[in-house]
């Protein structure tokens, strides 16, 4: 019967969707600028914007917070190709530009396009921003792995699909994994409130003097997107400062300063050591760049890492993204079974939270690490971290992978597997590293693996 | 400890069961608790498999994506088990120790003797709703199934009362925040005339609902006891 009368949708004539965030009304009769509002915002500093400003919570789609999020970001340009699979971002973000906040906005040919049109937008010193997902991040990734080194100051928000075969479309977080060398930002949204939050952040920590690096923000396609949750947010009617190019480290390209020194003298047109040079101080620049945008990090986003319940725990759950969200609920199911279990949500991925979790993880006994993926990325990088630092025993694992939801349940097992030495049904020997009944030969195969 | 039930709903397509589900979410948090839910299904047609995940509980909720180990399992169409017409097969694969399965028939299914024995072993707590029958006996169709299997998910969880299951339809019906007390008296003729016939949806489906809720009442069902609204509900906002 609920079935017999639906309540009416309402589509606009363009066809953008009705979005649930709050707009005031109306209050003008007749003729209204569509721009508004945006010519209405107020600039405000980002210590205010993040930290003062009174929030409002809003219940919306992660889609939706990275559209409220480049509301309040000036965002110059914004450029995008909607390959499948998507989020409904950028087709929000086109509806902000049709009210002006935005300045530019078009559809690119293809993702290599949209990415490329990135790299010169920003290096024309304006404030750019894109979202991608899964195959569109690979079929970009050229230009992406590029932004570091021309030193591009821009925000791309990846919301992870499955990239590999067979063909899928669903949430799988693998191709974090060929983001992480590329020598940018990453972050990892775990929620709504994070895409919100990671985003606008991220265009400031990207623009500082001595960062001059792009940021990708990521975040478990769908799951995020697509699903809603709670998202506090500053008043619509404030914008963070414009960029301020002219201030900037690397001078803008323009009619007096032409892109032509790096094409005449590009590294790859000389076989010698000054070319090799070049490349050399050019990459470790920019590796050192990440580590500067540690304190901008520690400043902005409260840490790399968000610790819980860690100093009593014997049991370490070390997760980003999706994973940390079922890793909370772990920890309770865990505490009904008596264990005693704290977790390490990483936020950021590059610059990796080295110190912190080498101080974190001392007590440990046991780290479990989740991920939706099936290489395990992250545990690879955080038994790096820690080696020499901690004596527990990392179980990499477990994994979903190619779209699926990991059962809460199956992170407990694996806590009472690791617990008891009862054999997992999840994670391969192989995949369990750092005690003393481990199979080192096993834990090799592993890690040269992965 | 906080009350927490992961739910599996699934029916077949034409039943609303996500459309329950969404009411059933919406009345939770109408009550002050949490709620999320995610609808799962394949082709958009009658009579496939539909299923859709609900979790509530009076704390956050953090977790995402399907609910693989539920602690309630709620059958729409009996045709989910002897058809096998559901996403997860066995009806009841994945249900927690002690677990509960609310299956819409009119009195005990006869399981097969390997099923029987594995619901034995979880120790399954099964009540069997007529919920079609309560529909065409108070609203006089069978579309208001679902509202049966609402009003008693209602019952059992104690996570939502009557008043907020009430305003959960009235949102569904009317959109968010319609405040149906207000009277019409405001509205122009042709929202009037529209209301008047959802007026009369709402009411119907109000009543099988409040019939399941008193069924399962009366059979024992209930695992916490109702829950009070919060003095100002959020749910005009």
């Amino acid at each position: 019967m609920s079935e017999a009368v639906e309540t009416e949708v309402k589509t606009n004539p363009q066809g953008d969707p009705i979005t649930a965030t709050k707009a005031p009304p109306s209050t003008q009769s007749g003729k209204r600028d569509p721009h508004a509002d945006a010519k209405k915002q107020k600039v405000v500093s980002p210590e205010y914007m993040f930290f003062e400003a009174p929030r409002e919570r809003e219940f919306i789609t992660g889609s939706e917070a990275a559209k409220e999020a480049i509301r309040r970001s000036n965002v110059d340009f914004a450029v995008a190709y909607p390959i499948t699979p998507q989020s409904e971002t950028m087709q929000l973000v086109g509806v902000l530009y049709g009210e002006g906040y935005v300045k530019e906005y078009y559809r690119g040919e293809e993702e290599y396009g949209v990415m490329s049109a990135i790299a010169g937008a920003s290096r024309a010193g304006v404030r750019c921003f894109t979202a991608t997902a899964g195959p569109g991040t690979l079929r970009g990734i050229e230009p992406i792995a590029s932004w570091p080194g021309h030193r591009l100051p821009a925000v791309a928000f990846f919301t992870c699909r499955v990239v590999n075969a067979p063909l899928a479309i669903q949430p799988d977080n693998i191709e974090i994994a060929y983001l992480l060398n590329c020598g940018m930002l990453v972050f990892h949204a775990e929620n709504q409130q994070d895409v919100f939050d990671f985003i606008m952040k991220g265009f400031v920590i990207s623009e500082k003097n001595d960062v001059t690096l792009p940021v990708g923000v990521c975040c478990d396609g769908f799951f995020v997107t697509h699903a809603r949750g709670y998202c506090a947010m500053p008043d619509r009617g404030l914008k963070l400062p414009p960029r301020d190019s002219w201030r900037g480290a690397v001078p803008v390209l323009d009619a007096e300063n032409p892109p032509a020194r790096l094409s005449r003298d590009a590294p790859v047109q000389k076989s010698n050591f000054m070319a090799y040079n070049i490349h050399a101080v050019w990459q470790q620049e920019v590796w050192a760049a990440v580590e500067r945008s540690r304190k901008y990090i520690n400043h902005y986003m409260g840490g790399l890492v968000e610790a819980q319940d860690v100093d009593q725990a014997d049991v370490l759950l070390i997760a980003s993204g999706s994973a940390a969200a079922q890793s909370r609920e772990a920890l309770r199911l865990c505490k009904d079974e008596g264990i005693r279990a704290g977790l390490i949500k990483i936020r950021s991925l590059r610059p990796f939270p080295t110190a912190e979790l080498r101080q974190l993880c001392t007590k440990a006994k046991l780290i479990v690490i989740p991920e939706f993926n099936y290489v395990g990325w992250l545990a690879k990088d955080v038994a790096a971290a820690i080696y020499g630092y901690s004596n527990a025993k990392i179980i990499a694992g477990p994994h979903v992978y190619g779209g699926m939801s990991m059962p809460v349940e199956m992170i407990v097992d694996e806590v009472i597997c690791g617990l008891t030495g009862k054999k997992s049904s999840a994670v391969p020997a192989s995949a369990i590293m750092g005690a003393t009944e481990v199979d080192q030969e096993a834990v090799a195969h592993f890690m040269q693996n992965i | 400890m906080a009350i927490r039930y992961n739910i599996r709903m699934a029916g077949v397509g034409g039943q609303g069961v996500v459309t329950a589900s969404h009411i059933f979410s919406t009345s939770v948090i109408n009550a002050g608790g949490e709620s999320t839910i995610v609808p799962f299904y394949g082709s958009e047609k009658r009579m496939a498999p539909v299923e859709s995940y609900v979790r509530v509980s009076d704390e956050p909720i953090y977790e995402i994506g399907e609910i693989t180990f539920p602690h309630i399992i709620m059958i729409f169409h009996p045709q989910v088990i002897t058809h096998g017409k559901s996403y997860t097969n066995p009806f009841y694969y994945g249900l927690k120790k002690e677990g509960i399965a609310l299956i819409n028939h009119d009195g005990p299914i006869k399981f097969d003797p390997d099923q029987e024995r594995e619901l034995m072993e979880l120790k399954a707590k099964i009540f069997f709703i007529p919920a079609t029958k309560l529909s065409l006996e108070v609203s006089g169709i069978d579309l208001a199934t679902n509202m049966a299997m609402v009003g008693a998910i209602g019952a059992i969880t104690g996570l939502t009362n009557m008043e907020a299951l009430k305003q959960a339809v009235v949102d569904r019906f009317l959109g968010k925040g319609f405040v149906v007390s207000g009277g019409t008296a405001a509205l122009d003729s042709v929202v009037e005339r529209k209301f008047k016939k959802k007026q009369e949806l709402i009411e119907k489906n109000i009543a099988v609902v409040k019939a399941a809720w008193e069924f399962a009442e009366s059979h024992g069902w209930v695992q916490h006891p109702a829950k009070k609204s919060p003095e100002a509900a959020p749910v005009s906002t």
